[in-house]
Formats: C-alpha cells, sequence, structure tokens
C-alpha cells in the first residue's frame, strides 16, 4: 500500500506543483468548453470540488470492499451518481447557469480527473486524505478555469461576472473586443500562456 | 470471504446499484417541483420578451401574472377550445396536422393599456429545435414584437436568431395581412423580396439553414392561426 501521506502536501500539492490541469494535464476538454464566461468557470468548478471530494471518500470508504476486477465499474457508478445529483441540484437553484453548462455537468462523468484521482488516490488511502486530496485538487482545477475565465470574459466580452468593466470611453476611442477570446481555441491558447509562466516560476517542472 | 468470487461480485454490483439508484430516484422526486417552477419561470420570460418586457428573475412570475390577462386555446377555425394555453406542448403539436392542432394564444396587456397577442412557434433549426413567439397588435395583422430560442444552433451564426439584430427586424410595422391576402413573415437572403409580396426580415449570412428553419416555422406556426387573426382584424375595424 501507499507510503505515510502527508495531509498538508496532500491538500496544497495540486494548487501548483501537481496541478491537475497544467502539470498532470487532466480535464482539459472541459477548460475549453466552460471558461467563455467567469460565472459558468466559477459554478463548474465548485461542481467539479464537490463531485471529487465526495466520490473519493465514497471509494477510499469502500476501497476494501470493492472486487478488483469490477473496480472501474464501480467508480462509474459513484461519481455518475453524484454527478446527476450535483446536475438535480442546478437545475433546481440555478437554473440559468445550468442551462449555460447544460451538458458540461454530465460530462464531469468523463472528467479524466476524477478516474484518474479514484484510481491513483481513493483507492489506496483512507478517507480523510482522499477528501483533501479531492478537495485539493478540485480548487487546482478551479484555479486554472477561473483564471482562463477571467481573461476570456475581460479581453472577449469587457465583462467580468456580466458586469461591464472595460468603460465606454475605450470603445468610443476605437478599443473592440476580441471575438476570438469567445471561440475555444483560444482557451488552449491561455492555458498554454499559463503553462509557460507556471514553468518559467518552478523550474525543476522544466522537462529537456 | 472471497471478494473475488462471482457470488461476491454480483451481490455487490446489485446491492451498489440499488443505494445508488434509490439516491437518484429520492434526489429527483425532492427537487421535481422547484425545477418545474423554474422552467415555468423561464417560459413566462420567454413569452415576456416577445413584447420587450425584461423583467428581473425574481418578478418573473408576478410581472406575467400582471402583464398576461388572458390564455386562451383557439383551433383554426379561430373557435376557442378548451384547454390550458400554458401546458400545450408545442413540439408535439406542430407534429399534428393544422386542422388537429390546439393553439395557445396569451394576451397581454401592456401598461400603455394596448393589448398585445402573443403567439409560440416551435420548429427546427440545423442541430435541433428553434422556438419562439411572436407578438402581434390587437389588429391582428401588425407585428409588435418576436423572441426566438434554440437549443444548439451554431454560436456566430444560426445562433444569432437570438440576438437584437435579428429578432429587432420584427418591430418594423411588419404585416401578416397584405391586401386582406394572409401571408406569414418571410426569412429571406439578402434582402431581396418575396415574390407573393409577403412582408420579411433578412436571415443570417452563414446561417442559411437555420434561417430557413425561423421562415418554416413561422409558416408552419402562423397559418393556422389564420381564422382567429382574422377575426381580430375585423373586430378591430368595426
Amino acid at each position: 500500500m501507499a507510503e505515510k501521506v502527508n495531509n498538508k502536501s496532500v491538500f496544497f500539492n495540486p494548487f501548483s506543483k501537481n496541478n491537475p490541469v497544467i502539470v498532470q494535464v487532466l480535464g482539459i476538454c472541459s477548460v475549453l468548453a466552460v471558461t467563455a464566461k467567469l460565472e459558468p468557470a466559477i459554478v463548474m468548478g465548485i461542481s467539479v470540488i464537490a463531485v471529487l471530494a465526495f466520490s473519493n471518500v465514497i471509494i477510499s470508504l469502500i476501497r476494501n470492499t470493492i472486487p478488483t476486477n469490477i473496480r472501474i465499474i464501480v467508480q462509474l457508478v459513484v461519481v455518475a451518481g453524484l454527478v446527476v445529483i450535483v446536475d438535480q441540484l442546478l437545475k433546481a437553484y440555478t437554473y440559468d447557469v445550468s442551462k449555460q453548462l447544460s451538458v458540461f455537468i454530465g460530462l464531469i462523468i468523463t472528467n479524466c480527473i476524477l478516474m484518474g484521482r479514484l484510481e491513483a488516490f481513493a483507492m489506496a488511502n483512507k478517507p480523510w486524505p482522499s477528501f483533501l486530496d479531492g478537495i485539493g485538487n478540485g480548487i487546482g482545477y478551479t484555479i486554472i478555469l477561473v483564471i482562463v475565465g477571467f481573461f476570456r470574459e475581460l479581453l472577449g466580452s469587457g465583462t467580468l461576472l456580466g458586469y461591464q468593466v472595460v468603460p465606454q470611453w475605450c470603445y468610443e476611442h476605437g478599443y473592440v473586443n476580441n471575438g476570438l477570446m469567445i471561440l475555444p481555441p483560444m482557451a488552449l491558447i491561455v492555458v498554454a500562456c499559463i503553462i509557460w509562466v507556471h514553468r518559467l516560476c518552478n523550474k525543476d517542472l522544466q522537462e529537456d | 470471504m472471497n471478494k473475488q468470487s462471482n457470488v461476491y461480485t454480483t451481490i455487490y454490483i446489485i446491492v451498489l446499484v440499488l443505494v445508488v439508484g434509490t439516491a437518484l430516484a429520492a434526489t429527483s422526486l425532492a427537487l421535481r417541483p422547484k425545477q418545474q417552477e423554474n422552467i415555468d419561470a423561464d417560459k413566462m420570460r420567454q413569452i415576456l420578451a416577445a413584447v420587450h418586457e425584461t423583467p428581473s428573475a425574481d418578478d418573473v412570475v408576478a410581472e406575467f401574472n400582471r402583464y398576461i390577462v388572458e390564455q386562451t386555446v383557439v383551433n383554426t377555425k379561430g373557435e376557442t377550445i378548451e384547454g390550458n394555453a400554458f401546458t400545450i406542448n408545442m413540439a408535439e403539436q406542430v407534429k399534428l396536422s393544422p386542422d388537429e392542432r390546439s393553439l395557445p394564444v396569451f394576451v397581454c396587456e401592456l401598461k400603455s393599456g394596448s393589448r398585445k397577442y402573443i403567439l409560440p412557434a416551435y420548429g427546427a433549426g440545423l442541430w435541433g429545435p428553434i422556438w419562439g413567439y411572436i407578438a402581434l397588435d390587437s389588429d391582428g395583422s401588425t407585428v409588435y414584437g418576436a423572441y426566438f430560442a434554440h437549443q444548439g444552433e451554431t454560436p456566430g451564426l444560426g445562433a444569432e436568431i437570438e440576438k437584437p439584430a435579428f429578432t429587432d427586424q420584427f418591430n418594423e410595422k411588419l404585416h401578416l395581412f397584405k391586401d386582406g391576402k394572409f401571408l406569414p413573415i418571410e426569412v429571406v437572403k439578402g434582402g431581396v423580396a418575396p415574390a407573393n409580396g409577403a412582408d420579411y426580415v433578412n436571415g443570417i449570412s452563414g446561417g442559411t439553414i437555420t434561417s430557413k428553419g425561423v421562415g418554416a416555422m413561422l409558416d408552419n406556426c402562423l397559418t393556422p392561426y389564420k381564422s382567429y387573426l382574422e377575426k381580430l382584424k375585423n373586430s378591430s375595424n368595426g
């Protein structure tokens, strides 16, 4: 089984050193899809944190009872169940956001971060560290979503969380919103820029 | 106990699925009324958008009840029939032949006191369903405003039908009755007026199939109202 885990590093490592998006490169697809505006990015982040933390705990609790040959199926059933519950909650309490996120909430099931963390961490660790790992990775994912969403909404629509940020006189002096920022490819470029800056600050992550 | 045995595996997965299934069913039942409220409020918002009223999310229901003074259902002969206009599912209605359809009408009274008649429409775009609401003046002919929405048209192309650039064209005094003839609004390419003299709006460049879908939807969904609108027109003249 795994070596003794340090709760603090389990929680904080995914923020930067072992970030799920920019270091492990998991969950890129949803980063492209939901970051055109800041609000859905935040809601998506919170949803992933919730699903990831709870599925990690549940899998960790039952890890010793799961028959090895159907463990992936068991993980999928747990994740799918939690995702549907989150989807139902969003439909009931934040209808507009759930309309915007539409299929992407369902697609949390296929988000590689979840299966990756369940298989790599929760299957081998106690519930409490697994919970921290889930929250940590969820926050690491959310940080990137929010950064990308911030730049895409600011440069693409001139707004933040729906409020006009770029003042009117900028438009009067010829400033134009960059329509390209709204399109998915720019999310990839923004993520690449984040990875670039991140590697510059963390020399030990640089590959030859 | 052998955790790798087939019996254990089978029982394990059955129990797991039962537990998860129960949890899902319970969640769904508990949240159903709240979700239905949201869906209804969203529909009310769309109906009010056709008469250029955009209440905030919290007041939609109250504003809807204030503006919409009457909801009726008519048939193709223009006679009022039994039914609840709000709960009629347009997706099912458009599949029926026009004579069998129940046609909802939402009568709206604006702050100025003038009456508008809001008619729902439902059709197909390029990727999925499109729908909308068309508001008419009390003469049953002049278009007062329109609201369109879609499920998954291409952003920047077909999806533009919900933007003001497209819907504002419906604010410019288009008429359904031209010289006594009933001609639904057409959606045309490049500003070429239709040969039959119908009033028209410009389609969206790059969104041809969605634009055509809007045209077909207007034709399919407005034509059954012809008798009802004629009655409306005659009563407003007389």
